[in-house]
């Protein structure tokens, strides 16, 4: 962060930035999402700003093109963007420069494109439209861009709809589409959330070089410290709209100042030692072939596996993978064509119809999206008591002792039994419907990807509480899920799946070490690290490997 | 208890006034419903505030008998409407198979013939009786409404927490009343104010046409139809029984309107 005369390419100083709130009944008041950030980004170079949900990072990030999404308005402080101040320049100033000036790069390529029009003429249509090139200039430019960033058919591949190519593709379009005006900085929010890791990590390569070989500045927004190391010069830590810590990347990771950097850095630590597996499973899966009604295509194809009681198995894959058909398969919605299901020593009816009461009460379910896991018109009370109820006939007095005892065990206190889901935080809700699961005292929870959509610190304590309540109540989890961190922290053994099969399967530390198939290989060296240079080393590994081949 | 915002009240105001003119029309007609009291067409005056109908009846009294009669029917037949079409809309939805398509394909069946000359069809038919006047309304009207229940419920069932209620063992009943309709009441609750004037113009019509109320019973639409050739001698009896139509639509929807916007709330309605 040296000082220089020369202008920066985006510096912000004292920037704040407000909105209305109109809660029901009451007056609207305004609320404050970020205030007192500074910030400088030189040419060349890229920033990484890095928080929770909530942090404000996409806020500030769109507060460099002077945009506020949906009545959040910039109320302090300065943006200079090539030393000019880019707050006083109106609509017609701001036209001129969103689109030639500064860009932007969606979190999800996918929804951001028209999927009317073809990737050539969203590509280049900024371009034409600020008339900064002819149509033959840009379209060439856009076709060096595409070859730059490892598209396939650079040449051709731009007469494509976006349906046409895959999502980490799109990803790398909109990039070029960013590009393609020759800006001076672009805005980079969330741009590999949405993709898998082994996709990742090639768009993620892709993004770098395109900024080393233009010059451009960047703002680079994530959650994920792992991924903004590999691409940023400084990071930029952000929490509740405040800057907690601002330095070189390297310092950040290394040698972080404050606590709660600390706590972000060290995130995943959990300890687990493998449990070795016992004699009994709890469930064993034989040989199972599943496709989707009026689909001939097998997603799952003679998938075996076995989890001991009071254990967890991982089932890790990309998405697509087949690991969310083979809970549904599990638990009856999708009868298998063929194999069979023994659940403690007897075998599991494949229809859910078939199944009675103690089968459907021995196996729970706990689901990604606890928003809509919960039914929004009951209240926490009701919805943990119901399988006390249906299961156990609970009712009165001892229904009400027990579900705050479960949400004790949730470690949410009795202050909750009256609140409605959307009263509740994201890590809340998800401790719900653990209760809701656990109040049916089950043998087996399925838990599918229950800690993707939570932020890391938060998703740390559920993963923490699940393992809590396995030492308490001996349940096992057959635990779905794509983070190769998560299954470090909580297996005991792990199957990996690709394609709907199961390519890898036994306990933790045979799975996660070394000799690998290719495909675990893949996915394993894919996940980021969270160190600078990570990203190179790994990719000059795989091009000597296929120099090799 | 949040503050009321005005539309309410005002909708609150009127519609609670002619439910009230509804409930106490026997002690509040000045005179009995067929009772001839007076020359044929008479002014607005003291003695008959509304003046007089086309045989010398007391409009006013007419009017008050005739809201009993037309709110009334109105309301059963909505009523009606809203049960079976929702109920069998949701059976539809969480069923699917052979039973959504025999269901919607009946419904299809019947919404494809016109639901005024269908009950014209029919009436003319039946003995015209109020019973058989709501249960006609009712039925022809609940296809509507299963088609908005069945579709607001589709998007309904296939919601995880609708999914795990069916992996904890719970039978339809359950998944209808518990899971799907508190969230599917919204709409359900403001298409109700909508399909409540419908029905009050449905049956208005009818009597209009003669197939509906019978005399010596009045209702609004039977008044218009009696009062309608004074419109040429430029005599309002004809539109008072219009007007009341009028502001009763007005003010059920704005009193729908505000019941949405409470229900729509997903904390329990309670403030913030």
């Amino acid at each position: 962060m040296s000082e220089s005369t020369d202008p920066a390419a985006l510096e912000i100083t004292g920037l704040r930035i407000e909105a209305t709130a109109f809660p029901p009944g009451e007056k609207p008041r305004n609320i404050v999402l970020v205030q007192d950030v500074d910030l400088r980004v030189e040419k060349g170079k890229v920033l990484g700003l890095i928080g929770e949900s909530g942090a404000g990072k996409s806020t500030i990030g769109l507060s460099a093109m002077a945009y506020g999404r949906g009545g959040v308005r910039i109320s302090g402080g300065q943006i200079l963007l090539n030393g000019r101040d880019i707050g006083t320049l109106g609509a017609v100033g701001l036209r001129g420069l969103r689109g030639a000036e500064v860009t932007y790069v969606a979190q999800s390529a996918a929804a951001a494109f028209n999927p009317a029009l073809r990737l050539m003429d969203q590509v280049i249509e900024a371009s034409l439209r600020h008339r900064l090139m002819t149509r033959t200039e840009a379209e060439a430019r856009a076709v060096t861009l595409f070859g730059k960033l490892g598209l396939p058919n650079p040449e051709t591949i731009g007469r494509r709809y976006p349906h046409q190519v895959s999502g980490g593709q799109l990803q790398r379009v909109m990039t070029a589409m960013a590009l393609c005006p020759k800006p001076d900085l672009v805005v980079f929010d969330e741009p590999t959330t949405a993709l898998d890791v082994t996709t990742q990590i090639d768009v993620l390569a892709a993004i770098k070089d395109a900024i080393r070989d233009t010059g451009v500045a960047a703002l680079y927004i994530t959650h994920d410290l792992a991924v903004v190391a590999q691409v940023s010069d400084d990071i930029m830590v952000l929490r509740g709209g405040k800057m907690v810590e601002y330095g070189t990347t390297q310092q950040i990771i290394t040698a972080p100042k404050q606590d709660y950097t600390r706590a972000l850095v060290s995130v995943r630590s959990i300890e687990h030692a493998e449990k070795p597996p016992a004699d009994q499973p709890v469930l064993r899966v034989e040989g199972i072939t599943a496709r989707y009604p009026g689909v001939p295509l097998d997603v799952l194809k003679n998938i075996t596996v076995s989890l001991s009681g009071g254990q967890t198995l991982a089932i890790v894959g990309e998405s697509g993978s087949g690991k969310s058909t083979l809970a549904r398969a599990i638990t009856g919605l999708l009868p298998p064509l063929k194999g069979r299901m023994v659940f403690k020593d007897r075998a599991l009816p494949a229809r859910l119809a078939d199944r009675d009461q103690e089968d459907l009460r021995e196996i729970q379910m706990i689901y990604q999206m606890a928003d809509v896991a919960m039914n929004p018109r009951q209240t926490v009370g009701t919805i943990v008591g119901r399988p006390l109820s249906l299961y156990f006939g609970m009712e009165g007095a001892q229904k009400q002792a027990r579900i705050l005892e479960l949400l004790d065990a949730i470690e949410m206190g009795a202050g909750f039994i009256d609140r409605y889901p959307a009263e509740l935080s994201g890590g809340q809700k998800q401790r719900v419907c653990i209760a809701r699961a656990l109040a049916a005292k089950p043998s087996l929870i399925i838990c599918d990807e229950v800690t993707s959509a939570l932020d890391p610190l938060v998703a740390d304590g559920i993963l923490r509480l699940l393992l809590d309540l396995q030492a308490l109540e001996g349940v096992a989890y057959l635990f779905i899920t794509h983070d190769i961190a998560t299954v470090r922290a909580i297996a005991d053994s792990i199957a990996v799946m690709h394609r709907g099969q199961v390519v890898r399967y036994g306990p933790k530390s045979q799975v996660l070490n070394p000799p690998f198939d290719d495909y675990t290989d893949l996915l394993l060296s894919s996940v980021p690290e969270m160190q600078t240079g990570w990203l190179e080393s790994v990719r000059s590994a795989r091009r000597i490997e296929s120099a090799g081949n | 208890m949040s503050r009321i915002p005005l539309s309410a009240l005002i909708g609150l105001f009127f519609t609670g006034l002619y439910f009230m003119g509804a409930i106490f029309a026997p002690w509040l007609a000045p005179y009995g419903m067929a009772e001839i009291v007076g020359d044929t067409w008479e002014p607005w005056s003291a003695k008959h505030l509304l003046g007089t109908d086309t045989i010398g009846r007391d409009l006013l009294s007419r009017m008050i008998w005739g809201g009993q009669t037309t709110i009334f029917v109105a309301t059963a037949a909505t009523a009606l409407s809203f049960i079976t079409g929702s109920i069998l809309g949701f059976t539809a939805a969480v069923s699917g198979g052979w039973i959504d398509q025999a269901l919607s394909r009946f419904v299809d069946l019947i919404m494809s013939i016109p639901a005024l000359i269908f009950a014209l069809v029919v009436l003319s038919v039946m003995p015209v009786t109020l019973p058989i006047l709501i249960l006609v309304m009712g039925l022809l009207d609940a296809t509507r409404v299963f088609r908005l229940s069945r579709a607001v419920a589709v998007d309904i069932n296939v919601m995880d927490y609708v999914e795990a209620a069916r992996l904890r063992g719970e039978g339809t009943a359950w998944i209808i009343f518990r899971e799907i309709l508190p969230n599917a009441l919204s709409p359900l609750v403001a298409e109700m104010g909508l399909r409540f004037i419908f029905m009050v113009l449905f049956i208005s019509t009818l009597s209009f046409l003669g197939l509906g109320v019978q005399p010596p019973l009045a209702d609004w639409g039977g008044i218009v139809k009696e009062n309608r050739e004074g419109i040429i001698y430029g005599i309002p009896a004809a539109l008072v029984p219009a007007f009341a139509i009028a502001t009763l639509a007005i003010s059920v929807n704005l009193v729908a309107d505000w019941v949405l916007n409470r229900t729509s709330s997903l904390k329990g309605g309670r403030n913030v």
